[in-house]
């Protein structure tokens, strides 16, 4: 493929540049090296993730629990089966550009033009997804109480299964106030959303039912969290709690410690950017098929190097899906 | 270009293997991680086996992705290596010093020297 570059009167010349050890053009190995680095950057990632994970090992949160929505079944308890469509989607996505390649190697341009459409809706269609998991985690389920130590303690009935909150708290309707914000107090000072719940009127619902345990971020032995008895909960709650926490973000997380939000948020928004990006390039080279330049350049090894980058996001995605989701 | 379209028979079929073999894959995963067998919970090397286990088959995967779709096995020798090897290596480091570390932290904070549950 010698079309990309003039050439350059080095033609067989051994010793004078008219060689290529690699036999590949410079586009693609310029492509592979790109890869390489960006694996390593996905890498030091996953390897510091694998850091804070072993240092938590005893209470690092369950991702069952943790990803267990499916779209349009509300309350059903689906843990990982929807990040195992995206997944599937993804691959698939990966399978219809490698067709596209394959049908660019013997110049279908029709050809070209439908996979690589199926392989931009696939990627849309996974960044789609990413959002929506992004939206559940932030926007949590059952919300928890957090100690000075910023541990997370959850509500469990005799059961064993969660307590929302909002079934808990008795609301004291005298000590409800306003969010301080710039408009409504001092113009110079504010301070960040309230939680739906005071502390004392989660302790006051907490004191009340006696069905009512507290779980902590222990991992037993088996697995699962720690269930405190009644005793231990109460004083736990009474002594301990400071404040409410509902969702997640960068600095409280009701699903256990900050840390797994933090590389969760990072890693997977990481590699969403790259999907993004890649449909973007997608879309470039999409319409470039549909206007005939490769056509006219006689070789499609541009839709080869963009199915590279394509495959290669596919490749960091079952790495982030084995080690967020099933480890 | 022409001489180099000759060898570039359509491999489709095998494509579709390859597809066929990576949903399969996944499909195991997800079920072995619903599933989660007792007889799989012993640890070998302070890992369960269960997640031995997905990480071989992650890797496997990623063997079929790259050789099979980004076409690693039809390039010469030289940028295989320079690219896998590379990789790999760099990788087992990584994660060999930042894993061990992460247990010795572990292992402080168990022994009680400093209190962090409260």
């Amino acid at each position: 493929m010698e079309t990309t570059v003039a050439n350059t009167g080095t033609e067989g010349k051994t010793w004078g540049g008219g060689n290529q050890p690699l036999k590949v053009t410079y586009g693609k190995m310029m492509m592979w090296f790109f890869i390489v680095s960006d694996a390593l950057t996905f890498s030091g990632f996953l390897a510091a993730y694998g850091f804070s994970r072993f240092k938590f090992i005893d209470s690092w949160p369950i991702a069952d629990e943790v990803f267990n929505h499916f779209p349009f079944l509300h309350g059903v308890n689906a843990p990982m089966y929807y990040v195992a469509l995206m997944t599937f989607i993804l691959i698939f996505s990966s399978v219809t550009m490698v067709l596209a390649v394959d049908a660019g190697h013997h110049m279908k341009q029709k050809k070209v033009i439908i996979y690589m459409f199926l392989t931009i809706i696939g990627g849309a269609i996974f960044v789609g997804s990413q959002a929506w998991e992004w939206k559940n985690f932030i926007k949590g389920e059952y919300g928890a109480i957090e100690t000075k130590g910023g541990q997370i303690l959850q509500f469990v009935d005799t059961n064993g299964h969660r307590v929302a909150l909002h079934d808990i708290a008795i609301i004291d309707t005298h000590k409800n106030r306003m969010q301080h914000e710039r408009k409504n107090g001092v113009w110079y000072d504010k301070e960040d959303a309230l939680p739906s719940y005071t502390v004392d009127e989660i302790k006051a619902g907490f004191a009340k039912r006696n069905d009512l345990l507290i779980r902590t971020q222990i991992l037993t032995e088996e697995g699962e969290k720690t269930i405190l008895s009644r005793e231990e909960s109460l004083r736990r709650i009474n002594t301990d709690a400071v404040g409410i926490v509902e969702g997640a973000n960068l600095i409280h997380n009701e699903y256990g410690t900050p840390l797994f939000a933090n590389f969760f948020f990072f890693i997977t928004g990481f590699h969403g950017f790259h999907v993004f990006s890649g449909v973007v390039i997608n879309i470039i080279i999409f319409f470039n098929v549909i206007i005939g330049t490769y056509e006219r350049r006689k070789n499609y090894e541009m839709v080869e190097k963009v199915g590279l980058y394509w495959h290669f996001v596919d490749l960091v995605w079952v790495f982030v899906f084995t080690f967020f989701y099933l480890v | 270009m022409a001489h180099d379209m000759a060898h570039h028979e359509s491999n489709t079929k095998r494509i579709w293997y390859v597809f066929f073999l990576l949903s399969v894959i996944t499909i195991v995963e997800v079920g072995f991680g619903i599933w989660k067998p007792d007889f799989m919970k012993a640890t070998f090397i302070s890992m369960k086996w269960l997640n031995w286990f997905f990480i071989i088959l992650t890797l496997v995967k990623a063997y079929y992705i790259t050789w099979a779709f980004m076409h690693m096995e039809g390039e010469t020798k030289g940028l295989r290596r320079a690219v896998v090897w590379t990789a790999i290596f760099l990788i087992c480091y990584l994660m060999f010093i930042l894993l061990t570390e992460g247990d010795y932290i572990y292992e402080v904070f168990k022994a009680g020297h400093k209190s962090w549950d409260f």
